[in-house]
């Protein structure tokens, strides 16, 4: 008789083409497939170059995110990828078009970041598999989907095979036991976690989140914890679903429908993990003690409370080399040290919600001089409601710019990108050195934080402010 | 993929932990559709100045990092982001190993289906290759690192070693499922989701 099985262990069970031996790996199937156009390119041209379609185009969904540009033009329209982004961006059009895969281009109503369009979209199932030539694919494991990034190569192997060589995972179970405090938001749980296991804490493992405190998020906080998974080392983060997952899904342009829908909601209420299912390794944390959480270094475990003091490197050179690049010194508090750019945006921090987080703070209060500040969607269907609410009103009376959907400035590579030398408060999701514009500086947090910081020209504790 | 058994070469050492595939190459030359010139955008930001000219004090700039194909990094190298284009840039930049105590799974990954070894040592390895480096060789059947006399191990899955060693093509290999991957198909129905 089977024992008690674990969520990641019931996707893994239910997608083997062909089980894994001591000499062979699984052969494990994809559900879907998301393809934007910086990852993408070169996997297609070794399709073309061995003579092979795309297996299964109805499981493939691309879109355009990251080397487009946000701002707009003089003509009020998205301005145009200038260059090798241009290039890019052609080349995912040619591509989609000759191998027959749905693509959301710029200027469909359905363009965003790869993460945020897919949950939105209804796409993002419970019970999936789910890839994407991004580390963050981790984010749609808030809907107790199996999902992670991969490398060109094997996006190639997905398009030809729909399926991947892969070891089964091992299993990470972090419960958050209480309740958040009042102000603390999903980015603080899980840059607290990060703070706490390191970049490389879960590296090999599959992570679930668990307990009350994850049970009371809204699937976009739960993606916003999920979304930074990889920053621990783990390859995927997932919570199982419930009936929060359940009531975002329901009517989703791509979800089921009727009894279909019936049908898909009975098969995932048998996911959760069983009662007395094992995991290799286990790790429990009071949710009531978290606290608003910045990064002050150049990892994103580097972090610390917004209230704390930037801690003594004790002879670790890479915390030294982080300081040195930071410009900081230890023993200092951060609460006060004045910014040059805020950053609202990212697949970590780009939904209805985050946005609206962003605006309570900035509604009738100014961004302060010399700060810029940009408010970035997620995509063209989260664009579209907040302005219904006039949350782009807010932004704009508060002297935040509001752009179009993108993954902006995030990763600089595209035209939104730090001096060197600037100070960023981001809602994003890295701060390696030079990740948001070489020689810029990342402090990361969350969208209240960091609206805070763009009105008080420093870093600030939102808490304080209402 | 080419196969490859053994590397012997001289090691170079970047004593940076925890280096993230955003050192490797900034996202800024993620911009193109090819796989090569990558070179270029190797350690970008590590190697240059604002104004293009080569930082004199980064390692992989002096003479030393000359010829030299074995890259010893500090702990826990390659996490972030997913790009293979650190792989490529790597192998660009004349490197067929990277020695670390720890590799990010997507870079891994990554390194082994293009032929680039992640070599996972232990601490005491890893201090001791970093304080001497010079000649090493790589053994790939044995799974070990030899140099100065010393000789470890290090892991590597069964059948990446397999690939590897026989410069199995991965892809070929799945192709081969294709009556496994029908079949899984045929059972598991159409797609969930309904389409547009």
């Amino acid at each position: 008789m089977q024992g008690p099985r674990a969520l990641t262990a019931k996707i893994w069970e239910s997608h083997l083409v062909k089980a894994e031996t001591s000499e062979t790996p699984a052969v494990v199937y994809v559900d879907l497939h998301l393809v934007h156009e910086v990852t993408s390119p070169q996997a297609f041209s070794e399709l073309r170059a061995r003579g092979l379609r795309v297996r299964a185009p109805e499981r493939t969904v691309a879109t355009m995110d990251h080397a487009i540009p946000t701002r707009r033009g003089p003509d009020g329209r998205r301005a145009p990828a200038e260059g090798a982004a241009a290039e890019q961006v052609k080349a995912l059009e040619a591509n989609c078009r000759e191998f027959g895969v749905s693509l959301f281009p710029v200027g469909d109503e359905r363009q965003g970041i790869v993460h945020v369009i897919g949950p939105e979209l209804g796409l993002t199932h419970p019970g999936s598999t789910i890839v994407c030539g991004d580390s963050h694919t981790s984010t749609h494991g808030a809907f107790g989907a199996l999902a992670f990034g991969i490398g060109t190569s094997e996006v190639g192997h997905v398009l030809a095979t729909q399926c991947l060589l892969q070891r089964r995972p091992k299993s990470f179970a972090v419960e958050f036991q209480g309740a958040l405090a009042p102000g603390v938001t999903a980015k603080d749980l899980i840059l607290g976690l990060i703070a706490r296991i390191g970049t490389a804490g879960a590296t090999g493992h599959a992570l679930e989140y668990r307990g009350s405190a994850i049970r009371a998020l809204s699937m976009e906080e739960r993606m916003t914890v999920c979304n930074m998974s990889i920053e621990a080392g783990a390859r995927a983060g997932l919570v199982a679903p419930d009936d929060t997952t359940y009531q975002y899904l329901a009517g989703r342009p791509f979800a089921p429908q009727g009894a279909a829908w019936d049908a898909a909601v009975a098969r995932w209420r048998a996911l959760p993990s069983d009662p007395g299912a094992a995991f290799d390794r286990e790790l429990t944390i009071d949710a009531q003690a978290l606290e608003p959480m910045i990064t002050w270094g150049t990892s994103p475990g580097m972090g610390i409370p917004v209230r704390g003091v930037v801690p003594d490197p004790a002879g670790d050179a890479s915390q030294e080399k982080a300081l040195r690049y930071m410009g900081l010194e230890p023993g200092k508090p951060l609460l006060g040290r004045k910014i040059d750019v805020v950053f609202i945006g990212s697949c970590t921090n780009s939904r209805l919600g985050d946005l609206r987080e962003a605006a309570k703070v900035l509604r009738g209060r100014r961004v302060a001089a010399g700060v810029k500040a940009l408010v970035v969607p997620g995509s063209q269907q989260v664009k579209k409601q907040a302005e219904a609410e006039g949350l782009d009103q807010v932004f704009r009376d508060a002297g935040a710019e509001w752009r179009e959907p993108g993954c902006s400035m995030c990763l600089a590579m595209n035209d939104d990108r730090l001096l060197p030398g600037q100070y960023a408060v981001s809602t994003s999701n890295r701060n390696f050195e030079g990740r948001q514009g070489p020689g810029g500086r990342t402090f990361l947090a969350s969208p209240t934080t960091a609206a805070a910081a763009a009105v008080k020209g420093a870093i600030a504790d939102a808490r304080e402010m209402s | 993929m080419k196969a490859v058994s053994v590397i012997r070469s001289r090691a170079v050492v970047l004593p940076v932990d925890n280096v993230d595939t955003d050192q490797i190459i900034p996202a800024r030359f993620l911009v193109t559709t090819s796989r090569d010139g990558l070179g270029t955008g190797l350690f970008a930001d590590w190697r240059f100045d604002a104004e293009g000219r080569p930082k004199p004090d980064f390692v992989l700039n002096r003479a030393e990092a000359e010829g030299a194909r074995v890259l010893v990094a500090g702990r826990n190298f390659g996490c972030g982001s997913s790009r293979e284009h650190a792989v490529w840039a790597l192998q660009a930049g004349g490197f067929e190993a990277v020695v670390s105590t720890a590799f990010a799974d997507i870079f891994r990954a990554n390194a082994l289906k293009n032929g680039l070894l992640p070599v996972q040592v232990d601490e005491a390895t890893h201090e001791a290759l970093a304080a001497a480096p010079g000649a090493v060789t790589i053994d790939v059947a044995e799974g070990s690192v030899a140099f100065d006399g010393r000789k470890a191990p290090f892991p590597l899955e069964p059948f990446a070693r397999h690939c590897l060693l026989n410069g199995q093509d991965e892809l070929a290999f799945l192709l081969s499922h294709e009556s496994d991957i029908f079949a899984f198909e045929k059972a598991a129905g159409p797609v969930p989701w309904r389409t547009p």
